[in-house]
């Protein structure tokens, strides 16, 4: 009983990751039927500047839960800015292009994105600071479940919460919506359909970023390629979910996470990955749309 | 002018601030050492500004030409190089023959190094002519290609290292079994749509890699496959050279092949219904396509020759292993089928030419070559999304009807 705890506690965990990451693939494919495939790439460079900045503030001086929250901040200013130049280069010019086209283009800038963190960085890996600090609270039960953990479930919650919060009562979350629903009829009743595509990039990249400096403290090192397997897993946990579907993303990650844990420790940690599609295969076989997508009627 | 210069100005700053971390910075955290390296501030600055003014011009001729294209005027636009190339027979003729030529000549007079490295070009040629099946001209997004590849490769590396069959045995085998896993593969994914299809095949190339990274038994896992031998000749005793050289020849006619077949198969019936399939999937059925036949058919052919390229592969190699068989080959195969433009079969074969050697040329960027890369996928996209020569759709000669409804849905 206490395994299977212990193993829930860390599929939680690693769902919890996915969700902060798919949530960004499924908010910008459902507004512009895009995989972005250098969303992965966002999550690393917001690892990497974490590092970077806590690594300079470690120096200077500082210490515990103030460089963890100005890397933090620090990571998600640069990741939101990544995230802009991004679509702002490689999408924007392809709005009308065939579909295939922005795909090419987003794996063009996830090559792109991750040579450069490696030739300005390093091809290592890179020792990433335990920022996250332990609270005697959870000494009792730190084997199931230790700070860390807890840290990484409350702040994707809290940041999930957030983002609800944001596109249900507020303005730019009402515009979110209506370009998702029908870009052309929002663009007719005035929403700037331009802005709304950038701060959706935005946001994504945001969510990415926490998600990157939660995974590189827990995990403790990261290097130039850890974006791309996450970015796959993140997008196979918004596909499972219903892409398009912001809940779905979230359940999509919790059940792709918890499949993983569960796979890794009473089978083998070696096919972890292969139960990870062998669920994805399964439950599309079952319904195409996704666990929440709705099946979408095609009109001719 | 000045507009233009302050905005590449800013550009230039926006740029600055966002490579910073990266760039300038670099920590040890081990020593707990800062090292800043301000010069590369200064490239970042020069750089971003004068790319940004060369983006802006680009940009505009972007649009002129699309506003062009739009007003109808492509008509009286001469036609690119190489569609003349196509057509004319006058210049179509000599150019094949002295490429015919230049072909057959070419592992007599360089290396064998070089012959080495076009014979992997040829086997990307056959992988990019299999995928632009699929998804050229089918229209079916496969992003685990390289799953097919590493099949024909495996099979002839297990058949062989296990009963000892011979590369000509293995060589149909490979192909067939290419295939087969297309079908099996397929069927599951019948009912998906773009996207869908798009990560579960991803999916499966990744699930292709691990188990042959952990089945230890049969694929020998992480350690790969050795002493593969090299394809022979009626059983004759031949020098690394020769065979080399062997190799090639017998690259260059599996190319012809394939070319002669997919470009055969353009024009025919399951073409045809490849293409509608492609265009429009369920005005295509309801004109009474079959679509699961045709789709699977589309998987099967395209799986095939990944099969075939696969067994030749790890005949060139001698050896295999897991590694040769990532997504990065995926997504080679497939920016060679998208830049060379979908559906054209010249372009794939130019553009696998051009992505196998380039890199293999341009040594002395070696490090800097997967990023350019990757930046070329992207301005290609932008700048010539049909690719570089982009597939004439072959026309009927027949009455011209223009009617008014045509004309209003323009």
């Amino acid at each position: 009983m206490e395994y299977f705890l212990e193993l829930s506690s860390s599929g939680l965990v690693r769902g919890s990751i996915y969700a902060l990451i798919a949530l960004g693939y499924t908010m910008v494919y459902g507004i512009i039927q895009l995989i972005n495939f250098a969303h992965g790439e966002i999550y690393m460079i917001g690892a990497f500047v974490a590092l970077i900045v806590s690594g300079v503030l470690t120096i200077y001086g500082f210490s515990g839960v103030s460089i963890l929250i100005l890397a933090g901040l620090i990571a998600v200013i640069y990741a939101a800015a990544y995230g802009y130049t991004l679509e702002k280069i490689a999408y924007r010019p392809l709005r009308n292009a065939p579909r295939l086209s922005p795909l090419i283009s987003a794996i063009g800038m996830s090559l792109f994105l991750q040579n450069y963190v490696l030739l300005a960085q390093t091809p290592d890996f890179l020792r990433f600071p335990a920022l996250i600090p332990d609270f005697e609270f959870m000494e009792p039960i730190a084997h199931i479940m230790g700070s860390p953990e807890l840290v990484i479930l409350v702040t994707s919650a809290v940041s999930r919460v957030g983002l609800t919060v944001l596109i249900k009562y507020t303005r730019i979350g009402k515009a979110m919506r209506a370009t998702q629903q029908d870009m052309t009829m929002a663009r007719l009743v005035g929403v700037n359909v331009d802005n709304v595509i950038s701060m959706t990039f935005i946001i994504g990249s945001v969510l990415a970023a926490i998600g990157g400096v939660l995974v590189g403290s827990y995990i403790g090192q990261i290097n130039f390629y850890i974006g791309f397997m996450a970015g796959v897993k993140a997008f196979t946990a918004a596909v499972l979910g219903g892409i398009g579907n912001i809940p779905g993303a979230v359940l999509g990650a919790l059940v792709l996470g918890l499949t993983e844990a569960y796979a890794a420790g009473y089978i083998s940690s070696a096919y972890e990955d292969v139960f990870a599609f062998g669920v994805l295969v399964l439950i599309l076989i079952l319904r195409p749309s996704g666990l929440l997508g709705k099946a979408v009627k095609q009109k001719v | 002018m000045v507009d233009n210069i302050k905005r590449s100005l800013l550009v230039s700053i926006w740029f600055v601030f966002l490579t910073f971390p990266l760039m300038v910075v670099k920590v040890n955290t081990l020593k707990n050492i800062v090292e800043w390296r301000w010069i590369n501030m200064l490239w970042v600055a020069i750089g971003a500004f004068v790319l940004s003014i060369v983006w802006r011009w680009a940009m505009e001729r972007r649009q002129l030409k699309n506003k062009k294209a739009e007003q109808g005027e492509e008509e009286s636009v001469l036609p690119g190089f190489g569609q003349r190339l196509l057509e004319d027979p006058k210049i179509f003729k000599p150019v094949l023959i002295a490429l015919a030529l230049v072909t057959l000549v070419f592992p007599l007079v360089v290396d064998i190094y070089q012959t080495n490295i076009m014979v992997l070009a040829l086997i990307f040629v056959v992988l990019g002519l299999g995928l632009n099946v699929t998804v050229g001209l089918a229209g079916l997004l496969d992003l685990g290609y390289v799953a097919f590849f590493a099949v024909g490769a495996y099979t002839y590396g297990v058949l062989n290292s296990f009963f000892g069959f011979g590369f000509w045995i293995s060589l149909p085998l490979g192909g067939l079994m290419g295939a087969l896993f297309g079908i099996v593969l397929g069927f599951p994914i019948l009912r998906l749509r773009g996207d869908y299809l798009a990560i579960v095949t991803l999916g499966f190339g990744s699930i292709a890699k691990i188990v042959i990274e952990n089945w230890e038994e049969v694929f020998n896992g992480a350690k790969g496959i050795a002493n593969i031998p090299r394809p022979g000749f009626f059983g004759a005793e031949m020098s690394i050279h020769t065979a080399t050289t062997y190799t090639y020849y017998l690259m260059i006619l599996m190319v012809l092949f394939a070319i002669f077949i997919t470009n055969r198969l353009k024009d025919s019936r399951i073409g045809r219904a490849w293409m509608a399939l492609r265009e429009d999937e369920i005005a295509c059925v309801a004109m009474g396509v079959d679509m699961a036949r045709t789709k699977l058919g589309a998987y099967a052919f395209g799986a095939f020759w990944a099969g075939l390229a696969g067994v030749i592969f790890a005949s060139r190699n001698t050896y295999i292993n897991p590694n040769s068989f990532t997504f990065m080959e995926s997504a080679l195969v497939l920016s060679i089928v998208v830049m060379g433009g979908m559906g054209s079969i010249i372009g794939v074969i130019v553009a696998a030419l051009v992505l196998i050697l380039m890199p293999e040329y341009l040594r002395a960027f070696a490090e800097y070559r997967m990023l350019m890369f990757g930046a070329v996928m992207v301005l290609m996209m932008i700048f010539r999304p049909e690719g570089l020569i982009a597939n004439v759709r072959r026309k009927y000669a027949g009455r011209k009807v223009v009617t008014e409804d045509a004309n209003a849905r323009g």
